[in-house]
């Protein structure tokens, strides 16, 4: 169940957004894509989600089902928290008719109580508090129990204690549905706390690839701009972003 | 040679054609995208592949949310009407036909275009915001990865309920409005009686017009949906995009519904 990317190339209106891009996630591991906003992070997640096509390059997944939780949760705004998570298993062609309602309010619950929620079936997603709309994100994520989950900013937007309860759902996922993930992410505590190793863009290309440790201890000038948020260094804004 | 291409390129006469050929590329990418999904809710539609719970929220929505609007429109255009030719039919000896006059043109033309405008302005406009605000927040996307397909789960109910609650929707308004305009005939012309009028009304109707105009009111209906829904669904950006993208679900809705209402005066009346 491992994900193998090679020479990966998309191109919008002229611009290399990923210009050749490889990397390989093994089972059960975390990757985190790191990266100034425009880099094309969330380009790599979108095309193994299966929501855009690359203009070249080749993607290896075993067979398996992938969830991604995206950056602002992405929750239906017109069905309430049951039906949000037992979305997919009321619409999708191989669930359909396979549980009662009795069946998919106990497997809701348990998806609920999985990231710390209980008793907010009934409620809307404007109900909900942007920590909480992400756990229900998080629990639509898992309820087909996908070998493969993307996270896209999970923490964006959400203070430093949300944050890290998020943090720490990814982790307690990893370790008990043994999924491969990718993290793109912005945030320094979610790229040391969640992942086993990461890869660092800039311009379409990876400039980085190692450990969370790699990431702090090497004399790399794109890293140490990053880590250092500084303005000075290679990485330059442009019009367009960075 | 560089200096001239860089004169045409900043030329009036460049930028005119250019922009008129974004637009016509726009128009036919707008055009291709509604056939596409047309043919897509089609296939859905004859394998009965159809989501009912959101079908009758749908057909809720479409018929009962609209009626009181739709019902004040149809209604004030017929009571206009009448106010405008009772007393010169009167005059001219034609007291007679008042009811024909408005049953005509109530049931022929009036009743379900006029019915197509306030369903535009009303679901139409829902349906595309709807869609683009989805679309702009990713609900969509999450949709297309939780691998249940947006055609079948939004765009079959909402075309289907269009298709199926129109007719409906314009039986009562147009009935609503002959008999509001027979009540505004007999105040506006002394000589005509409520058994004159009613009357007069019957005479005017015939069971083909009738049929074409569950049809057409049908054809509308789906139409409106489809085309509000394919806006919305093709928006870009944050709430300008949303924006953009239920205006052209007007504009287009309006030009769909005209251009199918030529289509079928040509095909039943000329």
């Amino acid at each position: 169940m491992s994900i193998t990317v090679q020479n990966l190339t998309k191109v919008f209106d002229s611009k290399k957004v990923l210009d050749n891009i490889s990397f390989t996630v093994e089972q059960g591991e975390v990757l985190s894509i790191v990266g100034f906003s425009g880099s094309g992070k969330s380009t790599i997640l979108k095309i193994l989600s299966g929501l855009l096509q690359p203009d070249s390059g080749t993607i290896d997944i075993d067979n398996g089902d992938i969830a991604m939780v995206f950056q602002y949760s992405a929750l239906f705004d017109s069905l309430n928290v049951f039906d949000n998570i037992s979305f997919a298993l009321q619409e999708r062609k191989e669930f359909r008719g396979k549980y009662t309602k009795e069946e998919l309010r106990e497997i809701v619950k348990k998806s609920l109580n999985t990231v710390g929620l209980s008793d907010i079936e009934d409620k809307f997603p404007h109900e909900l508090s942007g920590g909480m709309q992400k756990r229900v994100s998080l629990a639509r994520a898992i309820v087909t129990k996908p070998q493969y989950i993307l996270y896209d900013e999970p923490t964006a937007g959400l203070d430093p204690v949300a944050s890290t309860v998020i943090e720490d759902y990814i982790l307690r996922l990893r370790d008990e549905t043994k999924a491969t993930s990718i993290v793109v992410t912005h945030q320094m505590s979610t790229i040391t706390r969640c992942s086993d190793k990461l890869i660092m863009l800039y311009d379409g290309h990876i400039v980085f690839r190692g450990t969370p440790s790699d990431l702090l201890k090497q004399d790399n000038p794109y890293t140490k701009q990053f880590v250092s948020a500084s303005i000075q260094g290679p990485m330059k804004i442009t019009a367009s972003g960075f | 040679m560089a200096n001239i291409r860089i004169y045409i390129k900043q030329s009036l006469t460049y930028q005119i054609i250019n922009a008129i050929l974004n637009e016509l590329k726009g128009f036919l990418e707008t055009f291709g995208n509604i056939a596409y999904r047309f043919l897509e809710i089609l296939k859905y539609i004859l394998t009965f592949q159809v989501n009912i719970k959101q079908f009758i929220e749908q057909s809720s929505r479409f018929a009962v949310d609209s009626l009181p609007i739709t019902l004040s429109i149809v209604s004030m255009t017929a009571i206009i009407l009448a106010m405008q030719v009772a007393p010169e039919l009167v005059k001219q000896g034609g007291k007679d036909y008042i009811g024909l006059l408005v049953s005509l043109t109530m049931v022929r033309e009036v009743g379900v275009i006029m019915s197509g405008f306030a369903i535009i302005s009303m679901i139409g406009s829902s349906q595309a915001s709807e869609l683009a605000t989805m679309r702009v927040t990713d609900q969509i996307d999450a949709m297309k990865v939780l691998k249940v397909s947006p055609f079948k789960y939004l765009f079959v109910p909402r075309v289907l309920a269009g298709f199926v609650m129109m007719p409906f929707v314009v039986i009562i308004s147009s009935t609503l409005g002959i008999l509001a305009a027979g009540l505004t005939a007999m105040a506006a012309a002394k000589d005509v009686t409520w058994l004159c009028y009613i009357t007069s009304v019957w005479q005017g109707l015939y069971v083909r017009d009738i049929n074409i105009m569950l049809f057409k009111s049908a054809c509308f209906g789906g139409c409106i949906s489809l085309v509000s829904s394919s806006c919305g669904y093709d928006a870009q950006g944050g709430a300008k995009g949303v924006g953009i993208a239920t205006t052209k679900a007007v504009v287009w809705s309006f030009v769909t519904i005209v251009i199918v209402d030529c289509i079928f005066a040509i095909a039943f009346y000329f």
